[in-house]
């Protein structure tokens, strides 16, 4: 090949870089052959403890839910996952169809006009949420519940910080002004709780701002979908639908909206058309929205999204099917309840928020801190929830989901009780 | 080569039913295609007024579902079926065994909130991954927060402005960038609230000088540089581009889609950028998806290493990894730590390299994209004639001359069995055709790929209608993307034809 | 290419046609020929005031966008709602039904700035 380059060596083809930088000496680990490669990561991977070897109620915006075998079956196949963005869509008509069953589950699951085809993950995709509601009403100010998870919210900031734009923590929506572009809630919020959905949509809507509501994909199996409410954007994590956990990603984004927010949303969108013959197929369209058009003017710089991630929930949800996917959130429903009412009872424990209707999640006041309470229970295998006593004392945030068997939820209970008795 | 290659399609029935039925019509009521288990536990009082009346969802046996996406996915192209030449897009081989190493309970199983000492295994790899990254950078630190290239460039230009800010520099509202850049460059700018400036490509592919010099002053808080550029040209002049924006007090931000042409051969820190976002979907070979998902991890110079997102992970004097916000943090991109599933394929796939193997592969990338200049110079106009890196820019234009365009020049290639190269990018360049074929192709197939490049030119000279008619052999024809745009139809209906009618389509 | 001759054309590839105040405001038949197939457009709300040369709306093709100038000043009075809905009739038919937009204009002088058919067609041929 140097021959029909014209060079003798190859090290003139990079004669443009700077002599005196060339050939750095890196220090890397040397390279290893597969074998040696699988056996080393293969000893960095048995240094973690998975949840599969624990008893996990860690919830938080993701959680141990069961990955059917036909997920990762479909996904394995190269010609999903090494495939390209479909910009040539003649060849390509595997991911674009797949793409457009991910836009209409999710538009039949939260009840909204119109779906793209992912975003990166629920949070980034609730944070462009807000700076499209922005676009939409030419108002500057973002407004959020207090109960939205603060992770979240820290997404929303930092995606606000740039151009600017305040973002208000509110306690109620008295503190909605016309200034506010919109106001941004998680339902069921960052407890767990369910706020009064409809209420919120009411008092958004009286300032003239938009209602973007973030939600649960798992909870709209049973329960009512944002849209009943009048939100104007709905987002969500597909974690839950046949992702997996990887350490917290990836995961995909949801996000959705009323037709007539169309043109000002984010992300691929994909359509159904015809070709030449007359046969059905699928592009992707409305492109001018995007950074490789609009350049500087687009609605999003989002490129590369989750597309292998939207195929998983794709494949969860038909596979699942409308009962299967209530079925998996009674389940979620009734062990959680059942643990909380089991939780509450111990001395020395008592729910956060009683009274408040709950999905899988719900705080619990400790009897001491939960750093020890946790601590006492990963000693005998339980990951028993999350330290929320930045927020509320001695807090502990409790997610229970059809992964969860009887059994370990009384282990679970057995544990708290104990902990609340152990000597420090 | 005579007669073009056919692509392998799906029998005629199987292709044509596929894109009229969706799951939704391949339902029958009460099916499901995944049972659950029996509820274990007393059943809690159900909010009747929050619960939903009906959810429209597939209802399809096991089978079926699997049938039906087995079926799709044989409809696509893709990597380990053929040849992708797709400029600025490092469509290279994604080794199987990361896929494995991904999949290991211990690494997959792992929720982001687990307690640290009982994740040290994928911190103590995400530690060492933002080490090997800021090595191949020449950079202090990495950042590995953010989940895709567009998100590091967001991610990286906001830490540019915090930085510029806490050194009394805040306030400078612009960011310059080359004409020839990728449109998430500009967008991510102005996300950030700056002012982009475009700043032109001189005739020889370098960035024009003075427009720079006249361009750089106290209103500018960066450089949005690609090296190499989208052209595939190593600028001479980065040195000199760099020190000028330094002088004026500017930063140098270095988006990496194209640094699968120099890893190893020289480090981007040493030639003065700042920052550097890296498409680990792209260099370091972890699959694209289809769309995703990818990350883009920002390495940064020492002094901008307090601005990166949150989290990052830290080694404590003991030994154990920890996640940090570090000390002026821009702030959180996502919920969680980035995309650890996709980094885990990175690490793996740079710890079976080693530097020498990084050096080997940039060397190949370059060695093939000057391969493919010098087979196809003659047929197809060269825009920029000079020793170009891992990818080469042609223009159609020769073929326009003759009423035959890149986009039919592209469509083309599909029936010769291969996917086309990027068109119509960098901006700048008329009817432009980029190639990348990375250091992945053999010989064989680097010369299969020209000779149907060869085959299509002198088509287009005798037989131009072949073009504009192409593809023939694919699952679908050309589509049509006009009434796509005018009349959308973007989720499924009922019946289809009837949304169609009242739209008043075609 | 065609260029009406009775029209007046701006450099952004406008043209006008001037009965007595209200003017009629649409895209050439060039334009629309780089464009390609036309898929939406973004045009000025009915009683705004537009001024001559400024950016007034967007027009998009499946795979660009262009800015909208108008080549005189006014109030809209009218934007033809059936070229929104149906836009492949801008490019079917650019001087005819696929006019854009009405204007009463402000000043009808304005014109004067503006080329004739013979200089709009040296332009574009050059």
């Amino acid at each position: 090949m140097l021959a029909t380059i014209g060079v003798a060596d190859e090290s003139e083809l990079f004669a443009d870089i700077p002599a005196e930088y060339r050939n750095p000496t890196l220090r890397l680990p040397p390279p290893l052959a597969e074998a040696d490669l699988l056996r080393e990561l293969t000893a960095l991977a048995a240094m973690n403890r998975p949840v599969g070897e624990l008893v996990s109620f860690l919830g938080g915006g993701a959680a141990r839910h069961y990955v059917p075998g036909i997920v990762p079956a479909i996904l394995g196949r190269s010609e999903f996952y090494t495939a390209y963005t479909p910009y040539q869509p003649e060849i390509a008509q595997g991911t674009l169809q797949s793409a457009f069953e991910f836009q209409s589950m999710v538009c039949e699951l939260t009840g909204m006009d119109v779906a793209n085809a992912g975003m990166y993950d629920g949070a980034s995709a609730f944070a462009e949420a807000c700076l499209m509601a922005t676009a939409v009403t030419g108002r500057r100010r973002i407004a959020a519940l207090e109960t939205v998870e603060p992770r979240y919210l820290e997404a929303v900031r930092t995606y606000a910080s740039g151009r600017g734009l305040p973002v208000d923590r509110i306690a109620s929506p008295e503190e909605l002004t016309s200034a506010h572009a919109c106001l941004a809630i998680q339902q069921p919020n960052g407890y767990g709780c369910f706020e009064d959905g409809a209420q919120l949509g009411v008092a958004a809507h009286a300032v003239g701002a938009l209602y973007v509501v973030h939600t649960d994909p798992l909870a709209l199996g049973l329960f009512r979908p944002p849209a009943d409410d009048g939100a104007d954007i709905v987002t969500a994590d597909g974690q839950a639908l046949g992702v997996g956990l990887n350490f917290g990603g990836p995961s995909v984004g949801l996000f959705a909206c009323r037709e007539r927010f169309l043109r000002y949303m984010p992300g691929r969108i994909v359509g159904r058309t015809r070709d030449l013959d007359g046969r059905i197929g699928y592009v992707l369209t409305l492109q001018t929205r995007e950074q490789h058009i609009r350049r500087e003017r687009a609605t999003s710089n989002i490129c590369t999204a989750q597309q292998l991630l939207a195929l998983a929930v794709a494949v969860y949800l038909a596979a699942l099917g409308p009962r299967g996917l209530r079925q998996v959130a009674e389940l979620c429903y009734h062990r959680a309840h059942y643990a909380a009412e089991r939780i509450a009872a111990l001395p020395g424990y008592r729910l956060a928020f009683p009274g408040k209707t709950f999905f899988n999640q719900f705080a619990v006041v400790c009897p001491r801190p939960p750093r020890e309470v946790l601590a006492a229970a990963l000693r005998q295998n339980v990951l028993a929830g999350l330290d929320i006593s930045d927020r509320i004392a001695n807090g502990l945030l409790i997610c229970v989901t059809e992964m969860n068997p009887r059994a370990e939820i009384d282990l679970l209970v057995e544990t708290l009780g104990a902990a609340a008795e152990e000597r420090p | 080569m005579t007669a073009p290659a056919r692509l392998s399609a799906p029998p005629e029935a199987c292709r044509d039913a596929l894109g009229e039925r969706l799951t939704f019509d391949r339902s029958t009521p009460g099916k499901q295609g995944v049972l659950l288990p029996p509820l274990d536990v007393p059943e809690a009082a159900l909010p009747t007024d929050l619960l939903r009346d009906e959810l429209r969802l597939p209802e399809m046996s096991q089978l079926d579902v699997v049938r039906y996406f087995t079926a799709l996915s044989r409809l696509n192209y893709s990597i380990d079926t053929g040849f992708y030449p797709l400029g600025s897009c490092t469509m290279k081989y994604n080794p199987k065994v990361d896929e494995q190493i991904a999949a290991l309970p211990g690494f997959a199983q792992l929720h982001p909130l687990q307690p640290e000492e009982t994740a040290q295994g994928t911190l103590r790899l995400m530690y060492e991954l933002q080490e090997m990254l800021a090595e191949i950078t020449g950079l202090h630190t990495a950042s590995l927060a953010p989940m895709a290239g567009a998100q590091g460039e967001f991610a990286g230009l906001l830490v540019i402005k915090a930085a510029l800010e806490a050194s009394g520099r805040g306030g400078r509202t612009r960011v310059l960038v080359p004409d020839a850049a990728h449109g998430t460059n500009p967008a991510s700018a102005a996300m950030c609230g700056f002012e982009v400036v475009s700043i032109p490509t001189g005739a020889d592919g370098d960035i024009d000088l003075t427009a720079l010099d006249a361009a750089l002053d106290e209103r500018v808080a960066a450089l949005m540089l690609t090296l190499p550029s989208t052209l595939g040209l190593f600028d001479r002049n980065i040195l000199r581009v760099s020190r000028a924006v330094h002088a004026a007090g500017a930063l140098m931000y270095g988006d990496g889609a194209n640094l699968n042409a120099i890893a190893g051969q020289v480090r981007p820190g040493d030639l003065g950028f700042d920052v550097m976002h890296i498409n680990v979907h792209k260099t370091l070979a972890t699959p694209h998806g289809g769309g995703g998902p990818g990350a883009g991890p920002i390495a940064v110079t020492e002094a901008l290493a307090p601005f990166l997102p949150a989290p990052h992970v830290a080694r404590d004097a003991e030994g154990r990894y920890r996640l940090v916000t570090p000390e002026r943090s821009i702030g959180r991109l996502g919920a969680f730590h980035g995309n650890v599933g996709v980094l885990v394929r990175a690490y793996a796939y740079l710890r079976a390299l080693g530097a020498e193997g990084l050096r080997e592969m940039s060397t190949a990338a370059v060695v093939h994209a000057n391969y493919v200049q010098a087979r196809l110079r003659e047929a197809y106009a060269l825009p920029y004639d000079r020793r170009c890196m891992h990818e080469v820019v042609f223009s159609g234009s020769k073929q326009r001359a003759r009423g035959v365009r890149t986009l039919d020049i592209a469509k083309r290639l599909i029936d010769y069995g291969f996917h086309p190269p990027t068109i119509y990018f960098p901006l700048i360049v008329e009817e432009a055709l980029m190639i990348e074929p990375t250091e992945a192709e053999g010989k064989e197939s680097l010369d299969a790929f020209c000779d149907a490049m060869l085959a299509i030119a002198r088509e287009a000279e005798e037989a131009p209608e072949l073009l504009r008619q192409a593809p023939v052999s694919a699952p679908l024809r050309r589509l049509d993307e006009a009434t796509a745009a005018r009349r959308p139809v973007l989720r499924w209906r009922p019946d289809p034809r009837s949304e169609e009618r009242d739209r008043g389509g075609e | 290419m065609e260029v009406p001759p009775d029209l007046r054309y701006s450099k952004e590839h406008e043209w006008v046609r001037l009965d007595g105040e209200i003017a009629t405001v649409g895209i050439t038949d060039f334009a629309q020929d780089q464009l390609g197939d036309i898929v939406y457009l973004d045009l000025p709300k009915p009683g705004t005031e537009i001024a001559q040369f400024a950016k007034v709306g967007e027009i998009e093709s499946v795979k660009s966008v262009s800015d909208l100038f108008t080549p005189v000043g006014g109030q809209v009075t009218e934007i033809n709602q059936n070229a929104i809905d149906h836009p492949e009739i801008v490019n079917r038919d650019p001087y005819g039904e696929g006019w854009l937009l009405k204007l009463r204009v402000s000043d009808p002088a304005q014109i004067d700035a503006l080329m004739t058919a013979d200089e709009y067609r040296a332009a574009t041929e050059s």
